[in-house]
């Protein structure tokens, strides 16, 4: 198991260092920071074992966080262990910086005593962590027996991410389907690979204990239901209204066995903002741009290049935030750009021409061209030309995925699923949108 | 608050400030000191000193104040002992707390001190939290009972602990259970024999029920445990693989591996028509695509696991080449990763997909990627018959873009394809000529030097090229000069008349001016091949080449099952097994997939596409899988550069004499000459062409060490008189060890035991690097320093090798008793070879008893302990057979003549301290002897016996 985790700044200092088990010495510290922070090379593996001691570590900004053993680790554990140590950092004291560390590390040090013991993970949800971890920390004393023992069923009990007895006035929830999509295209717009990775983000301010029901349309689901012929609906929404879910994976709330033999979401919900589920999906997506290049060496110092991108999804729709990058080559010397739309500059420190369009609506097209001089080099290696990368934000799920339904059941208290005030919302965003050129 | 503020106090006299305001009256001023000294403490100062005013504040109920102090505790109480007892009042008063909260906190704390007199005092709390009324203080002392059994292991026991520790998996809180199953397990390891996690169909159930409940890091404890568990049978393994399987959507990475683990594992027992077995399959590809977008480090730890699960499973992602591509803006040990997924995924449905990929990673920036890919493309060439000329084409269109890594990295790829399809391609030998001068790396050079030197018949100007090499031939390296000398003889055999020149020239380079034996050795046997038999040379140098196998890298099956059980964890990441980095004895187990009853053969999938990679080439010790990693835990490090020089054993030579020493000695016919000197170096040998020697040995390659070792045998101990020494035999034949071939005996000289083996070269490549271990047996036999082999041994080369073992080593016992299993690495590979060792290597020379003790003790032991056997045919007489069996270290006591037949009384010593008396009659006239052994361990009988039977047959 995990037997200590230390945390740096950019410098190598230790800010952080609590030590689990025996077989992990101080001059483990020094090891780290010696072999990997201090390294000539870049790191070439996120696990380090140096003198039969294996290093895992992650980087939050310039920030370290490593985790130390001698054992037969459970390695993915470990680096989930590390991300969610990130996450309740964060949801403490905010972004992770040496700053921050410094000035919480009393409660860092409270926060690894209880997260993890022996080295082995505990229950890390920052919802059940914060009614007994308090940045006060005197809170202790004052608690009554019961408001003790509720803290303790909480921690260890099966719904460890709520506690009871929460309670609005308002009964309101908020679903946001954020997709990513990505692609990788050839030159001549074929497409090489693509992908939808989608997240559904809810934000729930319920009363007491709900029981909730997420339906989409999974195809599955509709298929199941089209055969059975067991409601009205079911004509309209077969077809290409549902799409093909190739995996999807669920926050730790939701009944996996039940998924698994009828293909339902049901849950109890933490309390504010948690991540509900994560899926992908290869299948019929909506490209929502496609990007035409056209580049053209002419001599050994010049280039020309030229861009089109296609906008592909209803007129009544826009998108936004939309930006293009086109590499150039680390010999440029000038750029000399015309763009219809937008504004385009190059960029000399990030070797690229950037591309800013502000707003987009579906079924248009829009084009940039480029002259590039070129300084003669000797260098016999040819420029790699890395792929055209693009950026941009739409108002639909490019996977097709629609809400049908989000349905609350609280039977204890006195408000039902007409009472809930719900929202819905389709985020889709680019995720590494390439085309080559 | 900010508590920077504590980071910045570096005063001198700080400890003693810090002293006065610990032991303030204000209790927001002791807080705030203890911060500073915390604070002190994590940036690695020493403030050890302020023990006792830290411990005067722990008795306090600011619970923030309380846990610091706990933290201040567990760094130093190992360095202050005396003091920290007095802690104990505290955590016992605490352990009783009517918050459950302080009760955990003090039960979770005292667990971390690792001073012996508190954990006596730990024991009656633990217990009692253990049965705690709260499921948060019962979860914490679950894993304060593994604490101190790290601490103090035979106190948990007496305690009983363990048993309460058992209690707590059926306990109604998910969270108990799952701590409980993870202290359990931990201790187990500890443990390999004891039965402590008695995995029934009852505890499993409890297991999966629980599973359903607790947090995603209890999951993963549960998943792992049920990992180890051994299904009765089919049915059973399907109703656990359908309760594990929905896990396999969770959003935690290590909970889902840890499922795919579970799966893998118990997939092994289901039989392959089962529509549940195919449904499974088709259920584990869409959740190892998932964890490919994950973050990156989790990407990694998930793409060498997959690496795995392809070897073993190829049919699970056969689809999903696609979602290995690497993307530009991949960490590098991501895409160097995917690159390797991508080549095993390889086929001919998706090669042109794949080429066109692996052209664009030529492109990019990191040089270890671009080789890496540059690679890939020759081994889908080789891997996918089809695609062969494509990938040329591609790796010569990377050859025009002149970028010199690339260049050099496709010749050497170039070469190997040559080598699987020979005289398909050479059209493109003019291309890879142009850049002949580029070459600066010697892999490359070699590589280019050796298709020279193949086609040389093929190319006008080879010999000019050739040539232009030998140049600054002393500036190469070893590799190098080796190619070149044989591509040049090459090239002689081809085109005799007009390179003779050539040729001379370079054999005199080889021979006369260079300090490499391997370099002087080669260069002296072509020049011997050549001026004897010109023939006989073309049939040597020019011979049929055995083809090159398809995949190189394939994980050694036994290892590969071994590492499908640690599916997660650090040793998938590694591709080692645990005992290869985990000190002590934790993680020595060795584990092992059981498959079902009918299905023994190899995992053949259903498409022969892929059956290639699935067919298991044979592992040499097949049926005990679970010794390989014992095997496997060799040091890594080259021989030569850990021990000492060697010891100045009489079998140790030079690399150079073993191969010629035979030939050359009947050549001479001088048998007074000293065989241990440098023969290279004879006058003999500089005649060179002018005087060709008389006659060469058929096979100049084998090691005719015979002669040699009897000769050694008598100059080396003085009191060897007689003693037996088997033949060598092959223990290792060259196929089953690419290439590598042992051979090899045992003997005893002045009371050391060696091993002497003949290493010998039967691969195209040159093998470094040596290293041996064995397996532990049942006498302890163990190597008592590395194996030196001090020179890499070059292709055809054999050498000798003595190594001196010890009986000290680990012991178990082996069946037969005398066999030993014995692993070798070299640079290529881990082989694995067993053999078995005369038992008369284990007598010792003080092996002669007292005749009174000897007929105490042969009355002692009882009668059914008595073996007797027959030894047929031996016409020696009584005298004669003890005088040989004494060379043995079997000593005879006494000899009595009853009737015409002569009983000998002998008794011998093995080095474990057990002691066989023996009664040997001999009757004149008749070639049957008769033998009774008596001895206390009478498993050793059958050996002693067949001991006996060899010494005097020989």
């Amino acid at each position: 198991m995990i037997g200590g985790l230390f945390i740096y700044n950019h410098k190598g200092e230790v800010l952080i260092s609590r030590v689990y088990r025996d077989d992990i010495g101080r001059n483990a510290v020094d090891a780290f920071r010696v072999n990997v922070i201090h390294a000539r090379q870049q790191v070439r593996s996120p696990v380090t074992n140096i003198a039969r001691t294996s290093f895992f570590h992650v980087k939050r900004s310039n920030i370290w966080l490593a985790a130390v053993t001698k054992q037969n680790v459970n390695a993915a554990m470990v680096f989930e262990f590390l991300y969610k140590m990130c996450d309740v950092m964060t949801a403490y004291f905010g972004k992770i910086s040496e700053e921050n560390i410094k000035n919480n590390f009393v409660l860092i040090y409270e926060l690894l005593d209880e997260i993890l013991d022996f080295g082995y993970p505990q229950n890390s949800e920052t919802g059940a962590l914060k009614t007994f971890i308090t940045q006060q920390g005197i809170k202790g004393q004052h608690q009554t027996k019961e408001e003790q023992s509720q803290i303790t069923s909480q921690v260890t009990g099966q719904i460890g991410w709520r506690r009871e007895g929460i309670k609005y006035r308002r009964n309101e929830l908020f679903l946001d389907v954020l997709e990513s999509v990505n692609l990788l295209m050839s030159p001549q717009g074929q497409v090489l690979s693509a992908h939808v990775s989608g997240r559904v983000v809810m934000k729930s301010y319920l009363s007491g204990m709900p029981e909730c029901k997420f339906g989409m349309n999974d195809k599955i689901v509709i298929d199941k239901q089209g055969k059975g012929g067991t409601t009205e609906d079911t004509g309209k929404s077969s077809g290409k209204q549902s799409i093909a879910i190739d995996d999807c994976t669920f926050h730790q709330c939701v009944r996996l066995s039940k998924f698994d033999s009828e293909r339902s979401i049901s849950f109890i919900p933490p309390d504010g903002e948690y991540e509900l589920m994560r899926y992908r999906t290869t299948k019929d997506i909506i490209l929502p741009f496609r990007v035409i290049p056209l580049v053209r060496e002419v001599g050994r110092t010049k280039l020309e290049v030229k861009v089109v991108i296609k906008s592909n999804f209803k007129p009544s729709l826009l998108a936004q935030k939309i930006e293009v990058r086109i590499p150039t080559p680390l010999n440029t010397s000038g750029v000399q750009v015309i763009c219809m739309k937008g504004k385009a500059k190059y960029k000399a420190s990030e070797n690229a021409i950037v591309w800013k369009i502000k707003r987009m609506a579906g079924m248009k097209e829009s084009q940039i061209s480029a002259e590039i001089e070129l300084l003669p080099t000797n260098d016999k290696k040819k420029w790699a030309r890395p792929p055209i990368s693009m950026n941009f934000e739409v108002p639909f799920a490019p996977s097709g995925l629609k809400v049908r339904y989000l349905k609350v059941f609280e039977s204890k208290l006195n408000y039902s699923d007409h009472d809930v005030i719900k929202w819905v919302r389709y985020i889709g965003r680019s995720g590494i949108y390439e085309t080559r050129c | 608050m900010t508590d920077s503020k504590y980071f910045t106090t570096t005063k001198k006299g700080e400890i003693f400030e810090l002293k006065a305001e610990l032991n303030s009256d204000k209790k927001e001023k002791k807080k705030e000191a203890v911060k500073k000294v915390i604070a002190s403490m994590t940036v690695g100062k020493d403030v050890s000193a302020l023990f006792p005013d830290v411990v005067n504040c722990m008795q306090t109920d600011n619970l923030e104040l309380k846990k610091l102090v706990y933290l201040y505790l567990m760094n130093y109480a190992k360095s202050q002992p005396d003091m920290a007892i007095m802690a104990v009042n505290t955590f016992v008063k605490d352990c009783e707390d009517l918050n459950p909260l302080i009760r955990a906190l003090a039960v979770r704390t005292m667990g971390c001190i690792r001073v012996d007199k508190i954990t006596e005092y730990l024991c009656e709390p633990l217990r009692k939290c253990l049965k705690d009324e709260d499921p948060y203080v019962r979860k914490t002392a679950a894993v304060c009972v593994a604490k101190l059994h790290d601490i103090n292991a035979q106190l948990v026991e007496d305690q009983g602990f363990l048993d309460t520790l058992k209690d707590l998996i059926s306990d109604s809180n998910p969270m108990v259970v799952a701590n409980a199953v993870a202290a359990l397990s931990e201790i187990a390891e500890s443990h390999p024999n004891s039965n402590l996690l008695d995995l029934n169909p009852q505890t499993i159930n409890k297991l999966l029920t629980a599973l359903n409940e607790c947090t995603e890091w209890g999951q993963i404890f549960i998943l792992d445990c049920l990992a180890n568990y051994s299904p009765r049978d089919d049915r059973e393994s399907q109703s656990i693989c359908e309760r594990v399987t929905p896990r396999l959507s969770h959003a935690n990475s290590a909970v889902v591996l840890s499922a795919v683990k579970v799966l893998m594992k118990f997939m092994e027992m289901l039989p392959k028509d089962l529509d549940y077995y195919g449904t499974l399959l088709k259920k584990l590809a869409p959740p190892l695509v998932t964890l490919l977008s994950a973050e990156p480090e989790l990407q990694y730890v998930a793409l060498r696991n997959i690496n795995l699960i392809v070897q073993r499973r190829p049919e699970i992602l056969k689809h999903e080449m696609k979602v290995f591509f690497v993307k530009y803006n991949d960490p590098i040990y991501v895409k160097l990763e995917k690159l390797d997924i991508m080549i095993r995924l390889a086929s001919q449905a998706n090669i042109a997909q794949v080429l066109a990929e692996l052209k664009e990673y030529a492109t990019e920036v990191d040089v270890d990627f671009v080789r890496k890919a540059v690679r890939a493309i020759g081994r889908c060439a080789i891997k996918v018959e089809q695609s062969a000329e494509r990938c040329v084409s591609t790796l010569l269109d990377l050859i025009q873009t002149k970028v010199n890594y690339v260049v050099q990295e496709a010749i050497v790829v170039i070469k190997d394809i040559f080598r699987k399809y020979p005289n398909k391609y050479e059209s493109v030998i003019a291309t890879l000529c142009e850049h002949l001068e580029s070459l600066d790396e010697p892999e490359a050079r070699a590589a280019m030097i050796w298709i020279v030197g193949e086609y040389a018949e093929r190319i006008d100007n080879a010999d000019e090229l050739l040539e232009s090499f030998l140049e600054g031939f002393h500036d190469e390296s070893t590799q190098v000069q080796l190619q070149l000398l044989t591509a040049i003889v090459k090239l002689f055999l081809k085109k005799p008349t007009e390179t003779q020149e050539l040729v001379q020239q370079v054999l005199s380079l080889a021979t006369q001016d260079s300090d490499n034996p391997d370099l002087r050795d080669r260069g002296y046997i072509y020049w011997r091949l050549l001026s004897t038999d010109p023939v006989a040379a073309k049939e040597v140098v020019l011979a049929e080449k055995p083809l090159i196998s398809e995949e190189t890298d394939l994980i050694e099956p036994t290892l590969l099952e071994e590492l499908i059980c640690h599916i997660g964890t650090l040793a998938s990441v590694y591709h080692k097994p645990p005992s290869a980095f985990v000190e002590g004895s934790r993680g020595v187990q060795h584990k092992r997939l059981t498959s079902s009853a009918g299905s023994g053969e190899s995992v053949e999938s259903p498409d022969t596409g892929s059956a290639a990679v699935s067919e298991a080439p044979p592992a040499v010790i097949p049926s005990q899988g679970d010794l390989l990693g014992d095997l496997l835990n060799l040091d890594l490090t080259p021989p030569t550069s850990t021990g000492p020089p060697p010891a100045a054993a009489p079998g140790m030579q030079l690399g150079a004499m073993d191969l010629l020493g035979g030939g050359l000695d009947s050549l001479m016919g001088d048998e007074s000459e000293p065989l241990g000197g440098d023969i290279g170096g004879s006058p003999a040998m500089g005649a060179g062409f002018g005087a060709p020697p008389a006659a060469m040995p058929a096979s100049f390659n084998a090691p005719i060490s015979g002669g040699l070792d009897d000769l050694f045998d008598l100059g080396g101990g003085g009191m060897t008189m007689g003693t037996y020494i088997p033949p060598k035999t092959v223990w290792l034949p060259a196929m089953k060890a690419k290439g590598l071939e042992i051979s090899g005996t045992f003997v005893r000289r002045s009371g050391v035991i060696q091993m002497e083996m003949t290493l010998n070269n039967k691969a195209m490549s040159v093998m470094s690097d040596f290293a041996i271990q064995f397996n532990r047996n049942s006498f302890g036999l163990a190597p008592a320093g590395p194996l030196q082999i001090l020179t890499p041994i070059s292709p055809n080369q054999s050498i000798e090798a003595a190594l001196p073992l010890s009986t000290v080593g680990p012991v178990m016992k082996m069946e037969p008793l005398n066999n030993l299993q014995v692993a070798v690495k070299n640079n290529i590979d881990v082989f694995y070879f067993s053999c078995q060792y005369p038992i008369s290597m284990l007598f010792l020379e003080d092996g002669k008893m007292e005749r009174q003790v000897f007929l105490a003790t042969w009355k002692d032991i009882p009668n059914e302990n008595e073996s007797q056997f027959q030894i047929k045919d031996c016409h020696l007489n009584s005298d004669a057979a003890s005088n040989k069996l004494q060379g043995s270290n079997i000593f005879t006591i006494a000899k009595r003549t009853v009737e015409g037949q002569d009983m000998l009384y002998q008794s011998m010593k093995l080095t474990n301290g057990i002691w066989v008396l023996a009664e040997l009659r001999v009757q004149a006239g008749n070639p049957n002897y008769t033998i009774s052994l008596k001895c206390r361990a009478p498993e050793v009988s059958q050996c002693v016996f067949q001991n006996y039977e060899t010494v005097l047959k020989n």
